[in-house]
């Protein structure tokens, strides 16, 4: 390492050198499953952008045709606008109440701690079995509402656009609410109590405490927990599969579902691709931005000035 | 978001001034409070609903209350599930899970190894590769991968879900264990250099022993992961006796979509080994979970 700069370490600086080198092949075994199934898979789908492929049979190459007729269908941005929607919506509606719950779990009494063990059972649930609980939750014939014989909750849930696409969103939130609480909790568990205290003594009410304080204080969980939720929205995948299929209509088909609807059901693997290319770009993208809202560096910011 | 990760180590560090609540109970959080009993209640409804429905039969479901307790209750809905082999689709899921995270913890324990203690070039550039893979979404890898499996003629086999699996579990795991590696403190790989210890037996016995809640940490991230995956199953496997149970529960759920409570019960079932991982190791599944997102 070459931090040790030790006065005898001529010696055992080359001695290292040539460990690090004897090192490498403990790295091999991670990096040639990784490269055959990751990194090879991704150039692969760039590849496959430009072919056709019916998924048997052989591929061809077809220069820009599933490009074209991708960027040229209506579907395309159809799908963009949904996949940004449910970002959007599912983000502002997390948010807010992660953050309430996360500063709520802080607090070190019994209770919530008892709470907050309640509140995670919905992460070790499959997405597959949550999907299938609400499906048959909401069922407006044979679901909750129709049980109780409460009219309000006797809506054909998954079969109106609009209430789909609610539906969604707080399935969503009941998944992943809690993780993200989670981070918060923890964030607001590092605010230094001499902040409070200070700001106590100049008077500060709690609505003040938690704007002034608080708030700015979890600037950086906020933009983690944002990252990870932004950059997830785009694997909504499993979930919306069960749940709606897509529907009604195009109604909840995001950019994921389109690319599987393209490739496994319509066998048109090579458009399919150049949707995945697409989500992948949209998944960069996203990241890269949040990272410069960030401002690159975030180490141990999170305490300046305490 | 890399470089965000894994700060939990830190976190247990102490500190005085954090030991002290950082809330201030002295005026109440009614809001908080108010949004932490109803989320509760959202929590806990529909998975009060699941339970005591999967004892209801199919016509005493239709009849009676749905919030209410069954006044009989039955086991049949668990034995139509038991008898629509997923038996089966369990000893699946516990195979590809088992199958995948033992080497992906393996290799990636072994990576993060040598990416602390070397520093070759070669050694650099796989760490950026594995912090880029961190960006890359599974499911848009997934043709080509559906692709690869076929061609490997390992379509529809288990082994064919293991290996994406294991290479999609490989970036976060050696994320979360070189950053406690490299917590381990140097004067210790001294003094295992100097008793003559090889780097292999360094790993062995000191850097192993060392690192083991973040070694469990990874495993359980990682088997939740893919115990819960449905996309691999769905895509790379046809059979219906290659099923892993996210999969199964969504076929039996088309099947018998009309009988709700056998249906909750399949729920219930394939989510209950999980369910009692929970209650035993709550701490580190918790842990798991976040694997040190928390900062």
């Amino acid at each position: 390492m070459s931090t040790v700069a030790t006065p005898a370490s001529t010696a055992t600086a080359s001695r290292q050198r040539g460990r690090g080198g004897s090192l490498g092949w403990m790295a091999v075994p991670a990096l040639v499953l990784f490269t055959g199934f990751g990194v090879i898979p991704l150039i692969g789908v760039l590849a496959l952008s430009f072919t056709s492929w019916d998924g048997l049979g052989e591929i061809q190459v077809s220069g820009f045709d599933s490009w074209r007729a991708v960027l040229a269908d209506p579907g395309l941005p159809h799908a963009l606008w949904v996949t940004f929607l449910v970002m959007a919506l599912s983000w502002a509606f997390q948010t807010p109440l992660s953050i309430l719950l996360g500063v709520f779990l802080a607090g070190q009494q019994r209770y919530r701690a008892v709470l907050s063990v309640l509140y995670f059972i919905p992460l070790l649930l499959s997405s597959a079995a949550i999907a299938i609980t609400y499906k048959a939750l909401l069922d407006p014939n044979f679901g909750l509402g129709a049980g109780l014989q409460i009219p309000l909750l006797v809506q054909d849930w998954l079969g109106e656009p609009v209430l789909a696409f609610g539906v969604v969103i707080f399935v969503v939130s009941w998944q992943f609410i809690p993780f993200h609480s989670l981070i918060y909790q923890g964030g607001v568990r590092q605010i230094p109590r001499s902040m409070y205290e200070a700001a106590e003594l100049d008077g500060a009410g709690r609505i003040r405490k938690f704007f002034s304080i608080t708030l700015p204080q979890l600037k950086y969980t906020v933009i983690t927990s944002s990252t990870l939720m932004v950059v997830g929205s785009l694997t909504f995948f499993d979930l919306i599969f069960v749940l709606t299929a897509g529907g009604p209509g195009d109604a909840t088909r995001v950019l994921a579902l389109d690319m599987y609807k393209r490739g496994f059901q319509a066998n048109l693997m090579g458009p399919a691709s150049a949707i995945a290319v697409i989500l992948v770009l949209v998944g960069l993208v996203l990241a890269l931005l949040l990272r410069r809202i960030g401002g690159g560096s975030d180490s141990d910011s999170q305490l300046e000035g305490a | 978001m890399g470089t965000t990760l894994a700060t939990r180590p830190k976190e247990s560090a102490p500190k005085p001034h954090r030991h002290s609540r950082s809330t201030p109970v002295r005026h109440r959080n009614w809001l908080g409070g108010a949004a932490g009993w109803i989320w509760l209640v959202i929590v806990i409804v529909p998975i009060y609903w699941i339970v005591i429905t999967s004892f209801k039969s199919q016509s005493t479901y239709y009849a009676t209350n749905p919030l209410l307790p069954p006044g009989d209750p039955t086991l049949q809905n668990y034995a139509l599930v038991i008898a629509s082999d997923f038996p089966l689709y369990f000893l699946n899921s516990i195979i590809v899970t088992v199958g995948a995270v033992v080497p992906a913890v393996a290799v990636s324990f072994m990576a993060s190894f040598a990416i602390v203690r070397g520093n070759s070039r070669f050694l650099k550039s796989v760490n950026s590769l594995f912090l880029m893979g961190l960006a890359i979404p599974l499911q848009a890898t997934i043709i080509p991968i559906y692709l690869i499996i076929i061609r490997l003629s390992l379509y529809d086999s288990l082994l064919g879900m293991i290996l994406p699996s294991i290479a999609f579990a490989i970036p976060l795991s050696v994320l979360v264990l070189s950053n406690f590696i490299r917590d381990i403190p140097k004067e210790l790989f001294e003094s295992m250099r100097l008793d003559g210890a090889t780097e292999w037996g360094t790993l062995w016995r000191l850097a192993l022993p060392l690192t083991r809640p973040a070694v469990v940490t990874v495993t359980i991230y990682n088997a939740l992961t893919i115990w819960n995956g449905f996309l691999l199953p769905l895509i790379l496997t046809q059979s219906p006796d290659k099923r892993t149970l996210p999969l199964a529960l969504w076929s039996f759920q088309g099947q018998y979509s009309v009988n709700v409570p056998a249906v909750l019960a399949s729920v219930l079932l394939t989510s209950l080994p999980i369910l009692i991982l929970y209650v035993f190791g709550r701490r580190q599944i918790l842990s798991g979970l976040t694997a040190g997102f928390g900062k």
